[in-house]
Order: structure tokens, then sequence, then C-alpha cells
């Protein structure tokens, strides 16, 4: 049973949390929300670092709370990367990683340690006193050392928002290789719906202590009910394949079952696994399938639901062939001359797209 | 030179600090960590030797712990003997006297650690015990130094309480500062210039070392 299954009531102060929802146990899910709605306290709550007043939490089968049954901290198989990366001021870079390793039994151990210090390239900082290490670095050293714990369970509470871009565009390849090099589900906390894209494959989205919707990435974050697919940024993501190299032109072609796509020429084998990026603001609407632009991305599509966002903006969901779905922002100007209504079949023009791993 | 009063004075300083670690640590850690609305009265009544002048601690304790009154006349049914004039009892007064030298530094010490680094282990299996000294204790090392130092050199300092419910008994409970008293008293400059003097090196280089060592603590990341 790979499954999380999680109902919480908790009052803290003023603020009322109450929340419930199941997700696959695989791959990474956002607890995706504005700072204050309540996603870290429900990440403490599955740590067992905070005992929610009511509620159950069931991790693959196994009751971690429930009623009077309440398993501590430190029986859980849990690993927990903090915002900061909160490393032990008394112990060396190695002395750190070591800390929940030694504590776990050999047979319990399913990852190896030098395969965690080699995945998030800290085995050059292990001699190192941690004082001495950039912000990206302590984090990664955090990240390992929950790793090296063989969690069941990675829990991450915005491990990245205290770090500048460089840093941050420097350790998102890292979580994106997490779960296919180890296959452990994650639960991370985010209010940066960039990263959510880029990471989550399902997302459980908060506002104000309530679970306003979850699900599949792909479907929330092009969901117009949800405020994320009118952000300035908002952005659908694609699944696909590598298909091809065109190495006159540079470009790697990335294929759907509802077409392909082409992005900067990546180094990676055809037939890789590819999840592309795509900005609403990026894509246009045709009514036929035009050859005389310098736009080469070109998709057949269906329209599944149109919202105003602005007196002078339309907000257009639109579903692919294969059924992924992709967010178009257009004037409304655009819109009433396209006669844009439900149901009509057209083509999408993606001006550029963004390979994500 | 008369050295009785000098290892009478360290025998007690050393025994005293131990205690007061033994029964300063977990004072200090409830003290940093508990919300018990009640936390500051317990808080007050350990920062109370600060104040209370040394006689006011003194004579209480005589009358506490003398024959009439209450664990004196306890300890008297039970078969013991009372504590005033002898060496136990100066221990008991002067774990009471140095107890906020202590247990404040500690205390501090926790508070500034916080809860994080305890939940960072706990979340990597350490239990509430394995937490307490393989994290809260190392962590807080600065604190316990200046703790045992100024708890030491505090007790050696003393004299009301001394005095009070120590009395003047050579090798029981005369200690440096009653005896340079005493030597003033009977117009005895020298030696009471020899150990006056000797406490004075001694103060100094006691300070001297918890600056040093402190900086060097911080120095390595603590």
């Amino acid at each position: 049973m790979s499954n999380i299954d999680i109902t919480l009531q908790h009052q803290q102060g003023d603020f009322a949390l109450d929340v419930t929802f199941q997700t696959p146990a695989t791959g990474i899910t956002a607890l995706f929300g504005r700072s204050g709605c309540g996603k870290t306290t429900v990440l403490r709550a599955v740590a067992g670092l905070l005992k929610a007043d009511q509620g159950h939490i069931n991790i693959n089968g196994a009751s971690w709370q429930h009623q009077q049954h309440f398993i501590p901290a430190h029986r859980r198989p849990i690993g927990y990367v903090f915002q900061e990366a909160s490393l032990f001021a008394h112990l060396s870079v190695r002395r750190n990683l070591e800390y929940g390793w030694r504590r776990i039994p050999k047979t319990q151990r399913r990852v190896k340690f030098d395969t965690v210090v080699e995945l998030l390239g800290v085995a050059p900082l292990l001699k190192r006193a941690t004082h001495r290490l950039s912000g990206g670095e302590r984090q990664r050293v955090a990240i390992a050392r929950a790793l090296l714990t063989s969690p069941q369970l990675l829990l991450m509470d915005e491990p990245l928002s205290a770090l500048d871009h460089a840093a941050k565009q420097a350790i998102l390849p890292y979580l994106e290789s997490l779960h296919d090099e180890l296959g452990i589900p994650s639960l991370y906390v985010s209010h940066d719906p960039n990263e959510v894209a880029r990471l989550a494959d399902q997302i459980v989205f908060l506002e104000q202590g309530r679970v306003k919707a979850y699900g599949a990435a792909a479907d929330l974050l092009t969901r117009l009910d949800l405020p994320v697919a009118s952000y300035d940024d908002a952005a659908a993501i694609l699944e696909g394949k590598i298909s091809s190299h065109d190495h006159t032109y540079h470009l790697t072609w990335v294929s759907m079952d509802g077409g392909r796509v082409a992005v900067s020429r990546e180094d990676l084998p055809e037939g890789h696994y590819a999840r592309v990026q795509i900005l609403a603001r990026d894509v246009s609407l045709s009514l036929r399938s035009h050859t005389d632009t310098s736009i080469i991305n070109i998709l057949p599509a269906k329209i599944v639901d149109t919202r105003d966002i602005s007196p002078s903006q339309v907000l257009v969901r639109l579903e692919l062939l294969d059924g992924q779905t992709l967010l178009s922002r257009i004037t409304r100007r655009s819109a009433v001359g396209l006669g844009i209504k439900e149901g009509m079949t057209l083509y999408a023009q993606v001006k550029s797209v963004a390979l994500m791993s | 030179m008369d050295w009785q009063p000098v290892w009478l004075t360290l025998k007690l300083a050393s025994t005293t600090t131990v205690v007061l670690l033994i029964i300063g640590t977990p004072l200090a850690w409830w003290l940093a960590h508990s919300r018990a609305w009640w936390k500051h009265i317990i808080g007050s009544i350990v920062a109370l030797p600060l104040v209370l002048p040394p006689t006011v601690l003194g004579f209480y304790l005589l009358l506490l712990l003398g024959p009439d009154g209450w664990v004196g006349s306890f300890m008297q049914s039970i078969g013991l003997d009372t504590l005033p004039f002898t060496f136990a009892g100066l221990v008991v007064g002067s774990v009471i006297y140095s107890l906020p030298f202590v247990v404040q530094p500690i205390r501090n010490a926790f508070e500034a650690i916080g809860e994080r680094p305890l939940e960072v282990a706990a979340t990597l299996r350490a239990t509430p015990l394995d937490r307490f000294f393989g994290v809260a204790l190392p962590l807080a090392l600065p604190g316990f130094i200046t703790g045992s130092v100024l708890g030491f050199a505090h007790t050696v300092g003393e004299f009301g309480v001394v005095l009070m419910i120590g009395g003047n008994i050579p090798g029981e409970t005369k200690v440096l500062s009653v005896a340079i008293y005493d030597h003033v008293e009977s117009l005895e400059w020298t030696q009471a210039h020899w150990l006056a003097g000797g406490m004075l090196v001694f103060s100094f280089l006691v300070v001297f070392a918890m600056y040093h060592l402190e900086k060097r603590l911080q120095r390595t990341g603590h």
C-alpha cells in the first residue's frame, strides 16, 4: 500500500488547521500554499515533532497517529530537511552525516553511505567544519544526512527558501534525481510555484488551514478555478521522452503522444524521460496550423475551459491529443476574434519550452 | 605558612561544584524548557542568593538546619547529627549560595541552543536521553565551563554564609576567607598578606582562563 492518508485537526492560538488528503507515496508530493496556510504544521505532524489535537496519519498502511496512538519522532522512519540546514555545530560534516546513519540498524540500511555522499556531491566537504560551508553546501549536507537514515518518507520544509538564486539552481538537479536514484517518496513544503512545477508529481493545495484541492501536479497547476493558473508565471508541465537530436540547429526533440516540442540541445539519451515546463504567456492560439511562422512547436489541442482573469486577458485550458493539459494566456480581444469557446479544436503555438529533467 | 585553610577551601569548592553540576543541570534544563507558569517563581528563588546578604542566608540556614529547625529536628529523629558547624553543613550552605552562578549560565546555554538541534536529532532517530547527552550537553559546553568556574570561584570567596553556619573550626570549617579575617583580627599581617595575595592571584587566573577558554570555544564553532 504505497499511500499517504492524512486527516488532521489542530488548534494553535488563532490558527485552525483542518485538513484531509490522500496521495500516492511515490515521487514528490508538494504541500503548496502561501506562508501561514498550515503546510509546515502538517509536515511537523507527519514527522511527529508536533502532536495534532485530532486525526490520523497512515503511511504505507502503517498508523503513525490515531486517537491515543502516537509514535514519537525518533521512532518514525522519516528523513526531515529543515528550512535552515541546522547542522550540528559541534560535529564535523562527516560526523553530521553519520549521526543518523549510525542509529539505523545495519539490516535496515537501504542506501549506501558512499552512494548518498556521491549523489549530493558532498564528498569533498567531509572533513570540513560545518561553519566553513556555504548555504548551498550546508543544505546538501542536511539532505544527505536525512537520506542516510534510509527513510520511507522524506519530509522537506522549503529546503531552498534560505538560499540565493544561484544556490537554488545548483541544488534543484539533486532534488530531481532523488526519487529516480533512490526511490524515496517525499512530502515537499513550498510556496514557490516554479519550484513546485519543477519538482512535484502530486500537489496538495492548502489555503488558510484547509485543503483547497489535491491531485496530480499537471492537472492542478492548470486548473482555472485555482489561483495558481492566474499567476503571472503560471505554467503547464508536460511529460514525454527524448526522441531525437537536431545537430544542425542544436535542438533536442521531446515527443509525446500528443505531439512534439523542441528544446535547446541537451545531452540526454534518446528514450530518456523528459519533463518540460511551458508558461501560459508563451502559448498563442491559431485556428490553422501555420508553417509561415518562427514558431516550431505547434500542437493540436481542444479547449476544455476558459476564464477571464482581467478585463484584458483570458486564460484558456487546453487538452492535447494524449490528454495532457496546456495553459494559454491571450488577450480578450484575440479570444473574441477567434471565437474561443469550450469544445473548440485549434492549434497551440508554443514559443518557448523549458526542459526540467 | 598555614596550608590547612587552603586545602579545606579547595575541598569545599570542588565538592560544591560537583554537587551543583549534578542538581543544577536538570534544574537549568527545566527552567529553559518548561512552559509552566510557576517556572518564573522557581527561577526567582534560584536567583535570590544574588541579591540576598550572605549573612541573611546563613542566618536562616542556621535556624533551619539547627536542632530546633525542621530539617535539623528531622535529621536528629532519624539518628543523624545536625549540620551546622560541620563540613557537610558548609557544603549545603555553599550549594545554595552559589546556585545561581551555576544554574544561570547553563540555563542560558540551553536556551541559546533552542529546540531545533534537538528536533533534528529526533528526526535522526536519537532517543530523548541520546539527544540530551549527544547534542544538548556538547552544544552547551561553554555554559557548563562558565558555570563550573563561577561556582567554584564564588565558593572559594564566600565568607558570610560560612561564618554563620560553619563557625571557625580548624580543619573542619575554617576556610581561607575566615582564616584571613582571623589573622587580621590578631594583627598577623604577614600571614594575612600571603593568603590574601594568593587569593588575588588565584581569582585573576580564574577569570583570565575563563575568557581565554570562551574565546577558543567560540572560534571552534561553539
